[in-house]
Parts: structure tokens; sequence; C-alpha cells
């Protein structure tokens, strides 16, 4: 096999300028294909980032409630009618779970909430809210509210509130500024605007409030429990299996990012299909442009080949020295493109320090060792062709050519 | 002296049905260890087809071919490989050596496919022949820089690489001038006397013929003894 690949070399290095142009042709597809990779994969995850960076990964609640049968079962009732249902569904055994779910490998972050709808009031002025009372310390832990602050501050104090630079707009007020917030329990606090934040979701900057856990409990009338724990991860696209593992572990409802995300997931999927279906199209290149190359070489080789089966070289012998000329192309190609793939890439910054409208390509996501090896299984396979049919020259009939 | 090879019988066709062509028609042959024998005939003979299946490069269509006492006429083409690599040497008329490698690289092929690496033995032996044939200061030169007479020396040296037991020649010096065509056949009869190989040297050339000891005259697909 050693002697086979030295001849497999000289012969390459015979024709320097034919053997040049086909490494540089793989050199191309490889490169097609690490930037494709590079740029679908940054792509996703500068979606990600801009679309469900700033929400939680996964989102813990109480279990929903089984429906009551209304009916009676004594017959001799008349009238069946049912109270006013104003309860809240409460996570009442957060605090026992908490711990066990910090300690999950993968979790970045936590935060225990308590959710409620009111209105902030200011003067004649009043505007509906998402009310989320958090943790002080966890004020950006989920949302990054500290990145998006425009103005103010994220400390959070009990007399304190966190409001969006729309409902900012909205009401004409400004940090420093005093609002009332009136919760749907009919319970009314008046907060300072501590912060304002702009995340550029207009569902947030227009209509979401933070306020302490503390304060929250009292706006809500919740003096325990809590509406939900907040999960980041540190792997996004692991929030399924850890929502499902969650789910079976604790009880509750466990529920992923994905799961309100279809439309976005369905882009994303779509775009890798296009992806990979392009880094297919180079591949089938590299192998069709070996394969043809290794077949002009193989027949420009003819009476070469008759010679080395009179000196008795096997027919697997011959193949052995054709296959390792197409491994020798696919992987010096496959290196030589890989490389200038990550030299051309590397200047970019990553798809999450990616300025507006910049080419969102990830380096990391260049995929190179698998364009390498793909590259020179491929070379391998085109070279089996060429190497049979060199197998196949019958020495008696180009001896002499 | 012993018998080197027997073929007996041997048919060789081509074609089928109308356009069949009866080229060697249950030709006889025995050939001893060290001879120097000549094989004439006119063109269409069947001269180099004999060769060729002498060098198990093709097979008969019938009749029986043995070479040290191993039947050469059933064997597999990778069984046939094996024994042509270890036993038999070739000299063709346009010396055919592989362009890309040097003169010592060529000796030396027959011995590297068989180990299937380039040895410090093999090598020394390449350069040991290539002095012998009179191009020691032309061993590592490409095949490509050599003169006509130059390249069938290395052919020649590439042929006894293996020590093979029968060299089959087919117009060795078809395609030299005469001085060069009478340094090969000298050389051809020095190595035969010196080491006892076999060499049956298919030409034209009377003049070549009457360097060896042995004339095999091939007529009409049939051969006889001069």
């Amino acid at each position: 096999m050693l002697y086979g690949l030295k001849i497999a070399l000289r012969y390459l290095t015979a024709s320097k300028g034919q053997t040049g142009l086909l490494i540089a042709g793989v050199a191309v597809g490889v490169f097609v294909f690490i930037f494709m990779s590079a740029l679908i994969g940054g792509l996703a995850v500068f979606l990600l980032q801009r679309t469900v960076g700033d929400i939680a990964h996964v989102t813990i609640e109480a279990p929903d409630r089984d429906a009551i049968s209304l009916l009676p079962d004594s017959p001799d009732v008349l009238v069946v009618q049912q109270r006013a249902g104003n309860q809240r569904t409460l996570l009442r055994t957060a605090d026992a779970f908490l711990p066990l779910i910090e300690a999950l490998p993968g979790v970045a972050a936590t935060s225990q909430q308590i959710v409620g709808n009111g209105f902030v009031v200011r003067g004649q002025t009043r505007a509906p809210v998402g009310v989320t009372g958090v943790e002080a310390a966890k004020v950006s832990d989920i949302a990054n509210i500290a990145k998006a602050l425009v103005a103010g501050s994220t400390d959070l104090t009990n007399s304190g509130v966190i409001i969006g630079s729309g409902l900012a707009e909205d009401l004409g007020i400004s940090a420093g500024q005093v609002v009332r917030l009136q919760s749907d329990r009919d319970v009314e606090r008046t907060l300072v605007v501590t912060g304002i934040f702009e995340i550029g979701v207009d569902a947030l900057d227009s209509r979401a409030a933070f306020v302490s856990l503390a304060t929250a409990r009292t706006l809500f009338a919740q003096p325990q429990g809590v509406s939900r724990i907040e999960i980041k991860l540190a792997d996004l696209n692991q929030a399924n299996d850890f929502a499902s593992r969650i789910a079976a572990q604790t009880g509750l409802k466990a529920t992923p990012w994905t799961q309100g995300n279809a439309q976005l997931l369905d882009g994303l999927r779509a775009q890798a299909s296009s992806g990979n279906l392009i880094k297919g199209f180079a591949l089938i290149t590299i192998v069709i442009g070996v394969a043809s190359a290794l077949l002009l070489s193989t027949y420009r080789r003819r009476p070469e080949i008759g010679i080395m089966r009179a000196m008795g070289a096997s027919r697997r012998f011959v193949v052995g020295v054709f296959v390792a000329q197409g491994t020798l192309i696919g992987l010096m190609g496959g290196l030589i493109g890989a490389g200038l793939g990550f030299l051309a890439l590397a200047p970019f910054p990553v798809p999450e320090l990616a300025p507006p409208g910049g080419l969102p390509v990830d380096v990391r996501q260049g995929a190179y060792g698998l364009a390498i090896v793909l590259t020179t299984v491929g070379a391998i396979l085109a070279s089996i062709l060429p190497a049979r049919s060199a197998a196949r020259v019958d020495p008696v009939s180009v001896i002499g050519q | 002296m012993s018998e080197l090879l027997a073929i007996r019988d041997l048919v060789k066709t081509y074609g089928e049905g109308d356009a069949e062509t009866r080229v060697l028609k249950g030709l006889d042959l025995q050939m001893e260890t060290g001879e120097l024998s000549a094989l004439l005939g006119p063109s269409g003979s069947g001269k180099s087809t004999l060769l060729t299946i002498m060098g198990t490069l093709l097979q008969p269509t019938s009749g029986q071919h043995t070479m040290l006492g191993t039947d050469l006429t059933h064997a597999s083409d990778a069984e046939l490989t094996g024994f042509r690599n270890r036993h038999i040497g070739f000299v063709f008329q346009f010396h055919n050596l592989l362009p890309d490698f040097t003169a010592v690289e060529n000796v030396m092929f027959p011995a590297a496919v068989f180990a299937g690496r380039e040895t410090a033995a093999a090598r020394a032996r390449a350069r040991e022949l290539l002095a012998r044939v009179g191009l020691a200061d032309r061993m590592d030169f490409m095949a490509t820089q050599l003169s006509g007479g130059q390249k069938q020396r290395v052919a020649i040296a590439r042929a006894l690489m293996n020590k093979p037991e029968l060299v089959l020649a087919d117009e060795p010096t078809g395609n030299l001038d005469r001085e060069s065509a009478n340094q090969v056949m000298a050389l051809i009869g020095e190595i035969n006397s010196d080491e006892q190989t076999t060499f049956l040297i298919s030409t034209h050339d009377e003049t070549i013929a009457a360097h060896c000891r042995r004339r095999i005259l091939v007529s009409d697909g049939r051969v006889s003894t001069l």
C-alpha cells in the first residue's frame, strides 16, 4: 500500500498544473460548503437570539386543574350556580422545587415570578400593562433588561417599577417620576419609575412593567406561592428535552419556548434544508470533478497501467493507486478549502455580536471537520469508478500504444 | 539442464462464429533452463500471441501450459499475476518504462510491487543491475532523459530484477540502431551464460537470431525448431 501511495503521489506531482486545478476545484467546493454551514448556522443563531433571546426557554407552572362537574349527585337539586372563580393558578411549592431545578445541568438562570394585569395611571392617562413581579436581584436574568436600559437603573425596590420606553412615551413620564399601578384585584400602589428599557419588542416596550416580588404579592393579593418559574438554559435547543424531564420529575406543567414559536422553527428548518441542499450540490460537484479528472488520467496512463500489470502488479494494486490519488486530492482540497474558509470567516463577528444589517456568519459553525471528512470520502468514492476502469486495462492491448 | 516449460497442443482463437480466427493451431513447445532462443516467423504467424500466452498475459483457448511444474492454463488472474511477477521478465520493443520514474525506480518496480514498498535490498540490486548494463552514471535520470538504447538497457535490468527463470523479449532491438542492437544482444548473451536465465527473443532480424543457440520458427500457428 505504501508503494501504491508513492506512485499515486508521483502521478499527482508529475502533472502539477492539472493536479493544482483539480485541488483548487475541490477547495472551492469545500469553501462553499463551509461558508454555507457558517451562514445557515449563523443565521439561525442570529434569528433565535433576536427573537427568543429575551424570553424564557422553559416556563414552569402549576398543572391545569381538572374540570369539575357542576351537576349535583342529588336529583332533588333544582338550581346549580357556580361561584365567582377568581382564584389564580398558583405554584405553591416553588420554594421546594427551585433548588432541584437550579441544580440541573444546563440551567443558566431561574426566575420566580408573580404575574397579573393592571393599569398604570398618570394623571388622566391610563395604560393597560402586564405586570411581572420578579426577585430584585434577578431582573435581568431572563429578559436582559439591564442591557436594554435607556434611562434610570434596574435597582428594583419595593416602591419602584421598571417600564418600557413605549409605555413611558404614552404616559409622558421619565425615570424618577411617580406613577400609580392599579392591579386587576383593585389594589393600587404608588411607585417610582426607577428604570426605562427598550428591548425592541413592542409587546414588551409598550405593555410590560416589572415590580419586585413583594410588591407583586401586595398588588395581586398573593401572600404565598408564585405564578411561574421561568428558566433560561445554556443551550436553548435543549428546551424540549429539558421541559419533558422537569415535567416527569416534578409533575408540574413545563412549557418549552418552541411550543409558542412553531412558525419560527419551521422557518429555521426550511432554511437549514436549503443550506443542506446547497452543501449537497457542492459535494456532488466535487465528486463529479474528481471522477472525471481521474477517468481522464486513467485513459492517459493506460500504457503505463499495462506495463505495471505485465510487471506483476495486481488489479488490487492498480485500484489502490487510483483510489490513493482520489484520497490525496480530497484530503488536500478539503484541508485547503477548510483553511481558506476559516480565514475568510474569522474576521466576521459572531452572530450574537453582529451589528444590525451585518452578515450573520458564524465562524464557529463552519463544520470544518465534517467538510474535510465528507470531501475525502466523496473523493474516494469518486475514484472507485476510474480505479476499476484502470484495473480492467488489458496489458496486451495497451503495451506499445 | 532441466525442463523449464512445456506447451502442449496449444490453441488460441480470436472472435466467434464466422469471425473466428485461429492463430495458434495445436502448438507444442518445450524449453530448458538456460536456453537462449530466437522466436522467428513472419508477421501474423502467431509469434506475439505465443509470447503473451507464455508471459501469462493471455489465456489460451485450449491446450496445456506449464512452467516450473505449475499448470498455468487454468490459473486465476491473481495467481498468474503473482507467478509473472516472480518468474517471468519482459523486454518490449518500445522499452515501455514508466516515464515519471527514474531509471533505478523503474528497475525496482517488480520487487517493490511484490514487497509493497521499496526496500534497501531492492534498491541495492537495482543499482547493481544498472551498473551491469552500463548505466551506473544514469541511475537517477528520469526515464524520459535517457536515449533509446539506454532505455532498452534499463528495461533489461528491470526484467532481471526479481531473478526470473524466463525473460521474454519481443523485438528488443527493433527500435535501436545496429550498434545499440549488438550491445543489447551481447548483454543478453552475457546474462544468459552467467546466470542461466532463459531468454526467448522474438525477432524478424536474422542477425539478432544469430546470437541465439536455438531458433524456433512459428509458422501457420505451429512451431518447428530450425
